[in-house]
């Protein structure tokens, strides 16, 4: 066989699995659009967060002019923005993971010619694009309507963006491991409740890391966590410019590199003592 | 070489066995009480292509899980398995491209999506080219019929149409193997009837390799012109229907199998001659 011959036979072998994986993109987008009673309870929910901890933060800084690092009006930018960009790559991901590994569903997928964690992040990110569409873009507008909030500098913006897609990778690898971690224990719902915990507390949703006190920050720095939500606000905030702003894009590029490999080696060990429930 | 070669094939599980009561449980926390259980022990299996196999047992008897090596979903404890030369949990992303698996108790179709949408991202999944998957899926309704309910979700369909449907999704990519876990469980007279003559249809029109447990016999005589027999992790017996009916004499197959299931040998002088040997 001639090279050119076989480079061009590996060139139809990657496009047809890019196919299968846009398609999967594709059927997932439409597959959110079908279920509207969970989008609107998500709207609903979202509103409520919003709600309070902009209720909350106005009276924390009643008499206060700085917090943290932040002044009033960027606190109230960064729970907006905290909570937009999280309707944004938050995902089911690891309570489906879990619950196919629980009922035994994996043994579907192995039968299958696929990767599957391909197949799972490709789903993922359909969900992505649905929420992008109908929760984030919809909701920024709508508060910025009712509350103006702070834009950042177009430079800012866009290295902000850019961090959004490392954002949405790394929340889903964690998710992903967590949804492993069913392998071992054969329940499902205690370990993604407390990964949504944790991912909510130290990722900076919940609270800006600079309020955490010294040895917590210490501790927080050697995991991925705040890479997901505090390092981008503060890029939006423009508390990180240029150069370090970058940092961060290449700090997310670092973690997504790691979790990726933990992930892949959870997952052959796992496989290896998988047992499939029910029979 | 035989197109499916296992030889000493086994499956441990470590079961957890739980403590009674509340100090049991306590005790559970700290210290655990693991129980090894062999599923499958020690089984040569060997299928040639084009061959057409039931595989029979009792329930918990291990003929799941041997289903479940031979597909690659479990890694085996002992033994060597090799399917059309490869070695199937290692090759995983090759090896499935080249065979079909139906679990009759499990659907692989996706519940919320019509079946054609199923089936179109099937060909996806399997790199099937459009008119090779036009010409499979049009084979596959002339027989199994299913143009009726293509547009349907799943969970609308009824358990003999969603059969057939899981089926023809094991189909498309026209695979080599055809693996069927219990395929017409639950399932009345006329469908069970329709999903014997298309297996049979693809065997002989196709070569396509088919190993099928069940617990119904007439799937056997309708189908299987060898039978193996597992219990409790062992090879009981592995060879032709007919050979069966010799060693026990003129009966019923429902009779004979009982018969094997309950521990009885079959009486002296009817033992048959090489592959055919109750495997003792």
């Amino acid at each position: 066989m001639s090279n050119k011959r076989r480079y061009g036979e590996f060139g139809a072998c990657i496009r047809n699995r890019a196919m299968l994986y846009i398609e999967l993109v594709r059927m997932e987008f439409v597959n959110n659009l079908a279920y509207r009673s969970s989008y609107f309870t998500g709207i609903f929910n979202y509103t409520i967060q919003i709600g309070a901890y902009f209720f909350l933060w106005d009276a924390i800084y009643t008499g206060r002019k700085m917090l943290g690092g932040l002044n009033k009006e960027e606190m109230i930018t960064y729970v907006i923005v905290a909570w937009v960009v999280r309707s944004f790559y938050f995902s089911n991901l690891d309570r489906r993971v879990a619950v196919e590994i629980r009922d035994g569903k994996i043994a579907l997928e192995l039968i299958r010619p696929y990767n599957y964690q391909m197949v799972k992040y490709a789903r993922a990110f359909g969900e992505a694009i649905f929420r992008v569409l109908f929760f984030a873009l919809p909701a920024g507008i709508a508060i910025y309507l009712i509350r103006p909030f702070g834009l950042p500098s177009w430079q800012n913006g866009l290295i902000f963006l850019l961090t959004l897609a490392g954002s949405f990778m790394i929340n889903a690898q964690i998710s992903m491991i967590a949804g492993f971690l069913a392998f071992f224990t054969q329940s499902t719902s205690g370990i993604y409740r407390a990964k949504r915990v944790i991912m909510d507390l130290f990722s900076g949703l919940l609270l800006p890391i600079s309020f955490y006190p010294a040895w917590a920050r210490d501790i927080i720095k050697f995991f991925p966590f705040q890479a997901v939500s505090y390092m981008p606000n503060l890029i939006y905030l423009g508390k990180l410019s240029g150069l370090a702003a970058l940092k961060v894009v290449f700090l997310q590029l670092f973690w997504i590199a790691v979790l990726g490999l933990v992930a892949i080696w959870f997952w052959r060990f796992a496989v290896k003592h998988v047992v499939i429930q029910g029979g | 070489m035989a197109l499916i070669e296992a030889r000493g094939l086994t499956k441990e599980f470590r079961i957890f066995h739980r403590r009674e009561g509340v100090a049991g449980a306590f005790r559970d926390l700290f210290l655990r009480d693991y129980k090894t259980l062999t599923a499958v022990n020690g089984i040569d299996f060997l299928v040639d292509e084009g061959e057409m196999v039931g595989y029979i047992g009792a329930n918990g008897a291990g003929k799941s899980t041997t289903i479940k090596m031979l597909t690659g979903i479990l890694v085996p404890t002992g033994g060597t398995v090799v399917v059309d030369g490869y070695v199937p949990y290692k090759d995983r992303e090759i090896y499935t491209k080249r065979i079909g698996v139906v679990f009759g108790q499990r659907s692989q179709l996706w519940w919320d999506i019509a079946v054609i949408e199923s089936f179109k991202l099937l060909r996806r999944i399997y790199d099937v080219p459009q008119q090779e998957f036009e010409r499979r899926l049009k084979m596959i309704d002339d027989i199994l019929e299913l143009s009726g309910f293509l547009h349907l979700p799943v969970r609308k369909l009824s358990l003999g149409q969603r059969m057939r449907c899981d089926l023809a999704a094991a189909l498309l990519h026209n695979p080599a193997i055809l693996f069927l876990d219990e395929p017409t469980i639950g399932l009345d007279v006329l469908a069970k009837a329709k999903i014997r003559e298309f297996l049979k249809e693809i065997n002989t029109e196709y070569k396509t390799t088919v190993i099928l447990t069940t617990h119904d016999l007439g799937d056997i005589e309708a189908l299987c012109p060898r039978v193996a027999i597992i219990d409790k992790g062992k090879m009981l017996y592995d060879g032709s229907v007919e050979g069966l009916y010799s060693q026990w004499g003129h009966d019923k197959l429902d009779d004979i199998v009982k018969r094997i299931y309950q521990g009885q040998r079959p009486q002296l002088g009817f033992s048959g001659t090489g592959g055919d040997d109750l495997v003792q």
